[in-house]
């Protein structure tokens, strides 16, 4: 991969705003169209893209198994969580309008940290399943192979 | 066209083209949160996965044993049952649909006075179906964590065995 230097370049200059825009899909999409699962999974496609351009250890470098996998539980648990502190104020689980003084307030609380809780799952996942498929790739496959 | 070609390649490249195009299908019918999931799954993401799943098996596609007769059969009787399934939908756009007079109102103007955010997919995703949505993520979650469970540990099996063999 080293000599494809158009790719090099092209992969630099389109992970940062392809990470940009993940974050605002992510956290615009109250009122946009978008929310945590997009969001997670662009987000997830910008390191995917920089691990088959810079190869699978730049990738672990800059997103090691071990953090990604405590990401995917972090952000189920961030659901939950939710999920369980409207129990914790008096209502339901998964009632927000309890979650702040003001019922409209608590809801869009409960639904920005639910869709970041499915961001962050969503797109720890997606690298982790990528990850674990390229850790297998027993050799550097040559260009004439495809 | 998909269907006819052995060598794996072609068919994973297709398949994301035909993903992008429905994707592009998607935006049409005004459907734009589901058009950027399946761009970025479908034509992305997936694409990846299925070549990365092709380098480690073998890109050519075995010729089937066996007669072909079978699946050709059970095949065009869930074509057919599927054609006569959508025969009974509602026409496309149609205000009178099910879907759309059951609880559909009731989000449209729920979304306004108890949740007060404009995106009426989010506030019905993150909001009034957020048990689906705790599901789901649960089911992506449990996804991830077999793929992990499966395919963690370092190289494949194989090529541990021929170590030992030429040791």
């Amino acid at each position: 991969m080293k000599h494809h230097l158009i790719l090099l370049m092209a992969a630099k200059l389109m992970i940062p705003p392809i990470l940009l825009f993940a974050l605002y899909v992510q956290f615009h999409g109250d009122y946009g169209p978008g929310g945590g699962f997009q969001a997670g999974v662009i987000f997830a496609s910008a390191f995917i893209l920089y691990g088959l351009v810079f190869g699978l250890d730049e990738l672990r470098r800059v997103a090691p198994l071990s953090a990604v996998t405590k990401l995917m539980a972090a952000g189920w648990g961030l659901y939950i969580g939710v999920g369980y502190a409207g129990v914790a104020t008096g209502g339901m689980f998964l009632d927000y309008g309890r979650l702040s003084s003001d019922p409209i307030a608590g809801q869009h609380t409960g639904i920005f940290l639910v869709e970041l809780g499915v961001g962050m799952a969503v797109a720890s996942t997606m690298l982790a399943i990528y990850q674990c498929f390229a850790a297998h790739q027993s050799r550097e496959l040559t260009d004439d192979e495809w | 066209m998909i269907i006819r070609i052995q060598n794996l390649f072609p068919v994973v490249m297709l398949s994301g083209a035909f993903s992008l195009l429905s994707a592009a299908l998607f935006v049409s019918m005004d459907a734009v949160d589901v058009a950027f999931t399946e761009a970025a799954v479908g034509a992305g993401i997936a694409t990846v996965l299925y070549l990365s799943a092709i380098s480690l098996t073998g890109a050519i596609e075995k010729p089937p044993s066996g007669s072909r007769a079978i699946p050709l059969l059970v095949m065009t009787g869930l074509a057919a049952m599927l054609l006569y399934g959508t025969a009974d939908m509602p026409a496309y756009g149609d205000a009178n649909a099910p879907a759309h007079i059951h609880l559909m109102p009731e989000y449209i103007t729920g979304t306004r006075t108890q949740i007060g955010i404009p995106n009426i997919v989010s506030s019905i995703l993150a909001s009034y179906r957020g048990f689906d949505t705790l599901g789901e993520t649960g089911v992506i979650f449990t996804a991830g964590a077999g793929v992990l469970l499966l395919l963690r540990r370092g190289r494949p099996r194989r090529e541990l065995a021929n170590q030992g063999g030429n040791e």
